[in-house]
């Protein structure tokens, strides 16, 4: 089992619903977030182009994170999620230093806190909060292994991209181009 | 035949024609009706509950979570809602930041000075009362019932209303008409008769071409568009956007026409011109339902596209292409009505001239294009009658904007004027859920109609700038800790939603239901107010449709079959159409026995002045107008708005990213703060551009105190439709100052 996420740039307007409903289901508090909005806007008027992305943790196959961590608290979950074992932490920063998406933050309480594709809703059934949320329905979710599952049908049909490739992190985040 | 009354009467019906109910029951009328309202269910006696948002006019219905310790949690879409298909937006999932605000209003408040200084004093809820009780009876006895106005956007206006035609006095006014969608409503009426109203009829979901114009879907966050706009971009549908400003919009359009400010309706009467000339039209549907097309071919041959080009700055082929789109897609296209339309003070005629490109490529009642609303039919409880009032808000328009179909806030507003000679002075204004100070343009004007009144009631959950004018504040509690009014919207089939409390009112803030029947007592109108609770009512009007609050509380939603199996028109089928011709009127012959143009023509409007830009402002996703304005969640996302010049304007300027500039009008108004540039290829060189509702001066919201600079300071310029009021505020020029000084 793989999770993976792809976010189509043509539907998402960037209102940043993900980004509050992601605050309020996991509680991070504000002044924080674990998701975020980029939008990257090309051209001379009137020949432009804007494209707007919903960011988050990559959950790399090849983490950096996961390597650098001096306890072990940063670790593949089920599914190839990566998380954070808040009780291992000891807040060094290591990770955040070494993630190429800029994906993580000390939380005030002295851990790392990140992105967890809300293993807790997927465990049930659930979405993540995000894709769940999202008025354009940008957001698909689901098992690369799975060649039924919402994400791995998309990425069958569209084009797509990932951020940094050259990075050799072998991203989970997907973008539909 | 008078034509005119049967405009009104016509409109009218558009406006409430499907609302059934009252009258039915007259057995209970004048009593007052005892039931037990301890047998409801509370707040705590669920794991969640069901609400309809409130920090927009959407009115999405969703659920509320609380936490382990009873905290209020989070907020999500019911999956039943029509309005919101089980996702909300980012102010409806940050609707809880309203209930946590810490600098919210907590108790009534007196004032002790003058008004504008927010110096108050704490009161009881009945002293609040007591005051305000005297002072609109000494208003009443002096000036009458009719010299009180009630200007209201949120549900608690029905309860004042009620109190407000209970005392006598029709003054019942939102600024949601006459600056912002009311020219819609009336174009749409003249033409079709009926109007556009909310959510919007538009069927986007289908639609194989949508037109916006100016219309930014995405910015401002109008949930069942937006959803369904992203909907017709994955069916492959054709967006085109009219627009001077590289909306997000734009940003997903197959074509993005970078009109010149003030000209959209030059393009509109050329792409009549073009569908029309080269026969692109939908002949047997106009031929059927349309009334005046020859009349509306002449007249439209003057606009060519060439004629066009220097006009709106547009390619003769840019106009040429797009109008083969629409009609290519035809009927399943939608030249959009947008919703804040209140621009140049033509604005019933540009949305005249929309509504006839909509008859000319035969999208109105038909998939794809526009389709025919339905609505639950709730019935009220039978009040007694109401006073009749000698004067109406009519009476203080002085006979002008007759074709206005509800009344208008900035009228109102005008009457209250200490100049004001038409007979009809406003001398009492109770003001619920609206900042007037940041909805009503020229604030100068605002404050002077303010300053002489004999009493202003502010009912609000915040601190915003109105409160501080205000002889009393009676703090309400926020939509997540009330009971308001059964939510009875139009869509595609008819649904109910409740809104129930998810927790007890913090502070001492009370819902504004409670405080309109405390005031009934306090003015024996009691009669008028025959449920103890907001609960019983609600409960008295589910039984009347088969459900109870019972039931309701566990599903919040109840959708319900239409009655008639008319969404869309049928093959050949004939319409009666509401207007006085029972035909779409392409020329409309309301507005030509009002004395105005029955076909929409182009007008130029004032241009910048050297070193002057347009002001444009608009919306962001994660804000409604001001209300958001202090949202803890809401301003994590965005806590002040920019100013977006174009690069060629700021190298002129020497104007760099992320620097502050003031501003200065047309008129010398200079902005109280600053506000930050973002250089961006975005907007055209004649224009700049800021998100609406920030730059707030009342010092109690330490969030949003001073952030950004608010628009509407900006605008005093204002150009008045002459057809029904509304208030034109695109007209206004801004250039850049360096400081704030006002020169000696």
């Amino acid at each position: 089992m793989r999770y993976a996420m792809a976010i189509d740039t043509k539907k998402c307007v960037g209102c940043s619903d993900c980004v509050v409903a992601c605050q309020t289901e996991n509680d991070v508090p504000i002044g924080y977030c674990r998701d975020w909005v980029v939008e990257v806007m090309d051209g001379t008027y009137p020949q432009l182009e804007l494209e707007i992305r919903s960011e988050r943790c990559n959950h790399c196959e090849n983490s950096p994170c996961v390597r650098c961590c001096p306890t072990g608290a940063s670790h593949y979950n089920e599914g190839g999620i990566v998380l954070v074992e808040k009780n291992k932490c000891i807040g060094c920063s290591a990770c955040i230093t070494s993630c190429p998406y800029d994906a993580r933050f000390v939380h005030p309480e002295g851990y790392v806190d990140k992105c967890t594709f809300c293993l807790h809703r997927v465990k049930k059934g659930m979405q993540p909060s995000c894709v769940a949320v999202c008025p354009t329905k940008c957001m698909y979710f689901g098992d690369l292994d799975d060649p039924r599952s919402d994400v791995s049908m998309v990425l069958k049909k569209r084009k797509w991209k990932t951020l940094i490739p050259e990075a050799g992190t072998k991203p989970h985040l997907y973008f539909l181009i | 035949m008078n034509s005119r009354r049967q405009f009104l009467k016509i409109s009218s019906l558009s406006a409430a024609g499907l609302i059934f109910g009252g009258g039915l029951l007259d057995a209970f009328a004048n009593n007052l009706v005892k039931t037990n309202p301890s047998h409801f269910k509370g707040p705590f006696d669920f794991t969640r509950t069901p609400t309809y948002c409130e920090v927009c006019f959407w009115k999405c219905a969703g659920w509320v979570y609380k936490d382990e310790n009873g905290r209020i949690k989070k907020i999500i879409g019911n999956n039943d809602d029509p309005n919101c298909n089980g996702r909300f937006c980012p102010r409806g999932t940050g609707g809880v930041g309203m209930y946590n605000d810490e600098d919210r209003l907590k108790t009534p408040l007196i004032r002790t000075e003058e008004r504008g200084k927010q110096t108050f004093r704490e009161a009881t809820w009945d002293e609040a009362f007591e005051y305000i009780a005297q002072k609109l009876k000494k208003v009443k006895s002096e000036h009458g019932a009719e010299a009180i106005t009630l200007f209201s956007h949120g549900s608690g206006g029905k309860y004042f209303g009620n109190l407000l035609k209970a005392m006598g006095s029709n003054n019942i006014t939102a600024p949601s008409y006459a600056q912002c969608r009311g020219p819609r409503e009336v174009a749409f009426i003249s033409t079709f008769g009926q109007g556009i109203n909310s959510p919007e009829n538009t069927d986007i979901r289908d639609t194989k071409c949508l037109v916006l114009i100016g219309a930014h879907i995405g910015e401002n966050m109008h949930n069942g568009q937006v959803q369904e706009m992203s909907d017709a971009i994955d069916k492959g549908a054709t967006i085109i956007t009219v627009d001077p400003r590289f909306s997000t919009a734009a940003s997903k359009s197959k074509f993005w026409l970078p009109i010149k400010p003030a000209t959209d309706m030059a393009l509109l009467l050329t792409w009549m011109n073009v569908i029309i000339n080269e026969k692109l039209y939908d002949k047997e549907y106009v031929e059927r339902h349309c009334y005046g097309f020859d009349q509306l071919k002449e007249h439209v041959q003057q606009y060519t596209p060439e004629w066009a080009y220097g006009v709106t700055t547009l390619k003769p082929q840019q106009i040429r292409e797009t109008a083969r789109a629409m009609a290519n897609a035809a009927p399943a296209v939608i030249v959009h009505p947008g919703r804040h339309v209140t621009w140049y003070g033509d604005d019933t005629q540009r949305l005249r001239a929309v509504a006839i490109l909509n008859a000319l490529l035969g999208s109105w009642g038909r998939r794809g294009g526009y389709y025919n609303p339905d609505k639950a039919h709730v019935p009220h409880y039978k009040l007694p009658d109401f006073p009749k009032p000698n004067k109406s808000w009519r009476d203080a328009l002085g006979g002008k904007y007759n074709l206005a179909d509800l009344a208008l806030a900035s009228g109102l507003c005008d009457a209250s004027m200490p100049s004001h000679e038409l007979g009809h002075k406003i001398k009492a204004w109770i003001v619920n859920g609206t900042n007037l100070i940041n909805t009503l343009p020229n604030q100068a004007k605002t404050i002077e109609a303010i300053q002489a009144l004999d009493l202003i009631a502010v009912v609000d959950t915040m601190p915003m700038e109105i409160t501080g004018y205000a002889d009393v504040v009676l703090p309400e509690c926020t939509y997540l800790e009330r009971y308001d009014s059964l939510r009875v919207s139009q869509g595609r089939e008819p649904s109910v939603a409740l809104r129930m409390p998810a927790v007890e009112p913090q502070y001492n803030t009370k819902p504004a239901y409670w405080m309109a029947r405390e005031l009934a007592k306090k003015l024996d109108l009691l009669d008028y107010f025959p449920f103890e609770t907001l609960e019983e009512e609600i409960d008295w009007e589910l039984q009347q449709i088969g459900s109870s609050l019972e039931e309701m509380q566990k599903i919040g939603v109840k959708r319900m079959p239409r009655e008639e199996d008319d969404l869309y028109f049928t093959e050949g089928e004939n319409v009666e159409f509401g207007t006085n011709t029972g035909k779409i009127e392409l020329y409309s012959t309301a507005l030509a026995e009002e004395g105005f143009e029955p076909m929409p023509v182009y007008t130029q409007h004032p241009e910048p002045q050297e070193g002057f830009y347009r002001l444009i402002y608009g919306r962001a996703p994660m804000h409604t107008f001001s209300r958001t304005a202090n949202n803890p969640n809401l301003t994590d996302l965005m806590d002040e708005n920019t100013l977006w010049v174009n690069p060629k304007v700021a190298k002129e300027w020497g104007l760099k990213n992320d620097q502050y500039v003031y501003l200065e009008n047309q008129d010398g108004i200079i902005s109280d703060f600053s506000i930050k540039v973002r250089v961006t290829e975005r907007i055209r060189f004649d224009s700049v551009y800021m998100v609406h509702g920030f730059g707030h001066t009342d010092k109690r919201m330490k969030r949003c105190f001073g952030k950004g600079v608010s628009d509407t300071q900006l605008i005093s310029n204002v150009m008045t439709d002459p057809i029904m009021g509304g208030t034109g505020m695109r007209g206004n020029f801004v250039t850049f100052r360096f400081d704030n000084k006002k020169e000696a």
